[in-house]
């Protein structure tokens, strides 16, 4: 269906080819997954399969891309619509209607179809990704995991052979998450679609992966094999597999299915283990860096927080969970007085955050926002550093210092745009750092992050609770909350419905819970560090 | 079946809308009497609060509501401070300041008497009316799908357009988004440098999306080669360009005085049909279909009719010269309540029966169903 031969890619006025001499054959009703390092080269794959690459973009295309028979060098990506749907990585920022009916219709105007034919794929779509509630909703009132599948909907109308979609799960909470994948399975087995995703979240799409193709970026060659072949020795791997490679489970088990029924050697031998507690090594007694007492939040008629109360102390780190839109950036926003409250106190550092100067409030909280490029403005690293030492009124270089700490490869010359996700969240980390607030907030960190980057940050985490930061992540990744946090918040709908040590909160939820405690269960462990520690112990002592 | 038509939820075909407000608006401009445009600003409320959808766009009555208090205020003031006054019943003595002859000899301050103030609220009120029925019109009709029902060789227009309205919102969130960032670094999030800062991001944001978009577009098929060959493409184009000139030509022709009368209809005339022309002949060609036009049924004539009926009655009374259609400011009068607008408005007010009710899911909330007039 998709084939690419000898396939070099080079941007204009870049020194080295994104993708060299790739070789790949896709067969119709696959269901391929794409993974690799950020700005490895994965989003040019995908874009290359309807000619957004090089048409749209520029740069030149050495080799041949062949798909379902029609070469992309001569037909641009318009030309190709009838056969590639492309669901852009932020859903809205493609939308061109305002109603989730007219969204999904749009495309097929374009190819001039018949008006009884769009009417009744219309009909079949809204029914095929349940979607039939909202069809004259505004597409600005959807949640994101709405969005995730009207966009979806939308290319699927025009009945196209391929699906390309970049990172469709990164936005969502696990609930929307499998509600999305649930519906692009169903679409490669009832109505063999091929579909090629990029995902940096295996745990939760390899498992209905046909084939695995990885871009190692750097130049080094894309390969390409089934699942279990690729995740024996990848570099990158969900813990599930990495689990099985500690336990030596032959053949790798991919689903946490598959895992629990290799894994009761595994249960017997740490039965009786107790599995580490997190301990908090902060004074606790101090009083508590932020609190919130009977907290509301209203926007216009839609309460985002409804009495909400809890504190965060100094060592913690908090990670906040919840559906899209349950109020954790509402939360998060309040604590740093970017939100008026409807009723009850907020208290950061002793004070109502709206009270406090900015200038103030970068010494006593920082917030690294969903997106953390909003933070950047400099047209390069070294003057964004120079402005945050101004902007927090502390010794020049201390910026640019805590950077080389946390991302140490990042340039002083590289203009903020071109560094990968992980490393803009990493430089607007040690902006925030920069004066040195006690409390640190983190809305999404993990969006859009591999999974070497995501163990830095875990690991950076980790070492400012232990210098006496407190933290509050608000995360969909289960995986990350599991590895780093010591307390979990869940909201829904705005209210406190868990509040208490992680393992208590996630074990009980199986929304929330790790793949290793699923494996485990009933006994109580979260990550594979932890499983591995006590494996290793035991054969030493 | 004709109940049917009534009961069974859809939205109103936006070209009845916009005829309806229009009608309203006409009406507005004919008279000055304060009771009148009380009256029609009552009608649109109504109908907007009966039959605005839940979405975006139904939302911007308020705000229109907002500009025509705005209007009437400033027209108040202007006319107190540089207005000549006139009439006899001086409210509040005030000293005036009068400007040489070579400043048009206007003056500055003086007397504040009723009936300069009456003759500049009526004038506002008459525009903030006429800005009112605007507003309800682009509440109670997606621009969007006003845009859906133009021809298809304006599509390529119109799409930009759509594309330009979705920009203001994004925007708006853009620069919230900035403020933001600028807070969160420890910087003043207001005033006049807060606004130069921020200024870079909201647009290199502003391009980045754009750009975005016009890939999705792309990939998805806009602008597609039809069976129309280039060269006829070019032709339509050149077509409709030579039609429009005319047509403005024509035009202007006819409103300036000093241009021959000879001149003007016939090359309105012609412009406009060779526009025709070009437009049918790039809609035979287009490879582009639509998906659910709006239909045009009797819900539609009969909102459109209310519309028409209620501008005739104004404009006739007008011609008629009936009394009560102009309330005079100078000597002051009470305005009275002459009985054809009146019935015309009653008409007016119909499509809270006649417009079919919107679709589940976009009628707005009883509780939210609340209009604040003057708010």
């Amino acid at each position: 269906m998709i084939s690419f031969e000898h396939v070099s890619i080079t941007y204009p006025g870049a020194a080295a080819p994104v993708l060299v001499d790739v070789n790949l054959h896709i067969p119709e009703g696959e269901l391929v997954l794409v993974v690799g390092r950020t700005g490895g080269g994965k989003s040019t794959l995908l874009r290359a399969i309807n000619g957004l690459v090089p048409h749209f973009t520029g740069g030149t295309l050495a080799g041949r891309i062949l798909v379902d028979g029609r070469d992309t060098a001569v037909n641009p990506p318009r030309e190709l619509a009838d056969l590639v749907g492309v669901v852009p990585q932020d859903p809205m920022s493609g939308f061109v209607a305002d109603i989730v009916e007219e969204e999904l219709a749009y495309g097929m105007e374009c190819l001039g179809l018949a008006p009884d034919v769009m009417r009744r794929r219309v009909e079949e779509t809204l029914d095929l990704l349940g979607l039939v509630e909202l069809r004259n909703r505004p597409l600005l009132s959807l949640s994101a995991g709405q969005r995730q599948r009207v966009a979806i909907g939308a290319v699927l109308t025009s009945h196209p052979k391929i699906l390309v979609l970049d990172e469709p799960t990164s936005a969502l909470d696990p609930g929307a998450a499998e509600d999305v994948l649930a519906a692009l399975q169903r679409l490669v087995h009832d109505l063999n679609v091929t579909v090629v995703m990029a995902e940096h979240r295996l745990e939760r799409v390899v498992q209905y992966a046909d084939r695995v193709v990885i871009v190692p970026g750097d130049g080094d060659p894309v390969i390409s094999g089934t699942p279990s072949e690729m995740m024996g020795d990848a570099p990158i791997a969900p813990p599930v597999v990495e689990l099985g490679r500690l336990a030596g489970w032959h053949p790798l088990p991919l689903t946490i299915r598959d895992a629990r029924r290799a894994a009761g050697p595994l249960r017997e031998l740490l039965t009786g283990r107790p599995a580490p507690l997190r301990v908090v090594n902060g004074e606790r007694d101090l009083a508590p860096l932020t609190s919130a007492d009977h907290l509301t939040v209203r926007y216009g008629d839609v309460s985002a927080l409804r009495n909400v109360s809890t504190t965060i102390s100094r060592g913690e780190i908090v990670a906040l969970m919840g559906r899209n839109g349950a109020g954790k950036s509402t939360l998060l926003n309040t604590m740093v007085g970017l939100r008026a409250t409807s009723a009850g106190i907020v208290r950061t550092n002793g004070k109502d955050p709206r009270e406090i100067k900015s200038s103030e409030l970068v010494h006593c909280v920082g917030l690294v926002p969903q997106d953390p490029g909003d933070l950047l403005e400099a047209s390069t690293v070294a003057g964004e550093c120079r402005s945050s030492d101004h902007d927090a009124s502390v010794d020049p270089g201390t910026t640019r210092a805590l950077l080389a700490l946390l991302a140490p490869e990042v340039l002083d010359g590289t203009h903020p745009r071109d560094l990968s996700e992980g490393q803009r969240l990493l430089l607007a980390l040690a902006i925030v750092l920069a004066a040195s607030p006690p409390l640190l907030l983190l809305d999404e960190p993990t969006r859009g992050l591999d999974y070497p980057t995501k163990a830095r940050l875990a690991k950076i985490l980790r070492e400012l609770a232990a210098g006496g930061h407190g933290i509050v992540l608000a995360t969909h990744d289960v995986e990350l909350a599991a590895e780093v946090a010591t307390r979990v918040i869940v909201l829904a709908e705005g209210e406190i419905v868990a509040d208490g040590p992680t393992a208590e909160v996630v074990l009980a939820s199986p929304m929330f819970a790790p793949q290793v405690a699923k494996i485990l269960a009933p006994e109580n462990w979260l990550t594979v560090a932890e499983v591995r520690a006590a494996i290793t112990g035991e054969a030493t002592g | 079946m004709t109940g049917s038509l009534f009961t069974n939820p859809r939205w109103l075909h936006p070209a009845a809308w916009w005829i309806w407000a229009l009608g309203l608006a006409t009406a507005a401009s004919r008279t000055t009497n304060p009771l009148l445009l009380g009256l029609i600003i009552a009608v649109a409320a109504l109908v907007v609060s009966a039959r605005k959808p839940d979405a975006p766009w139904g939302r911007s009555f308020r705000f229109f509501v907002r500009l025509g208090v705005a209007v009437i205020v400033i027209r108040v003031a202007v006319q107190l401070i540089l207005g000549a006054a006139f009439g006899t019943t001086i409210l509040l003595p005030l000293p005036g300041l009068a400007l040489p002859t070579w400043l048009s000899g206007a003056r500055i301050g003086g007397d504040i008497t009723l009936e300069s103030l009456l003759l500049a609220f009526y004038d506002g009120l008459r525009l903030a009316t006429i800005l009112i029925c605007v507003g309800a019109a682009n509440s109670l009709a997606s621009p969007t799908r006003l845009l859906k029902s133009v021809p298809a060789a304006l599509y390529e227009f119109g799409v930009t357009v759509v594309v330009a309205m979705t920009f203001t919102p994004q925007l708006v969130i853009d620069v919230d988004r900035v403020r933001t960032a600028r807070r969160l670094r420890g910087r003043p999030s207001k005033g006049i440098r807060a606004i130069a800062g921020s200024a870079m991001p909201v647009f290199e944001g502003a391009l980045e999306k754009s750009v975005t978009l016009a890939a999705a577009m792309d990939s998805r098929g806009y602008g597609r080669r039809g069976s129309i060959s280039a060269a006829n493409r070019r032709l339509n184009s050149a077509l409709l360009l030579i039609g429009l000139v005319a047509a403005c030509i024509g035009a202007y022709a006819l409103i300036s005085a000093g241009s021959p009368a000879a001149l003007g209809l016939p090359m309105l005339v012609a412009g406009v049909s060779v526009c025709i022309i070009s437009i049918t002949m790039s809609a035979r060609a287009a490879v582009r279909t639509r998906y659910r036009p709006d239909p045009w049924e009797i819900p539609e004539m009969l909102v459109a009719t209310a519309g028409a009926v209620v501008a005739f009655s104004f404009v006739g009374s007008l011609w008629l010269s009936l009394a009560g259609i102009d309330t005079p400011s100078n000597p002051p009068t009470w305005p009275a309540l002459p009985l054809a607008p009146l019935l015309g408005l009653i008409i007016a007010a119909t499509p809270v029966f006649t417009a079919p009710m919107l679709p589940r899911d976009t009628r707005v909330a009883m509780s939210k169903n609340k209009i604040k007039v003057g708010t």
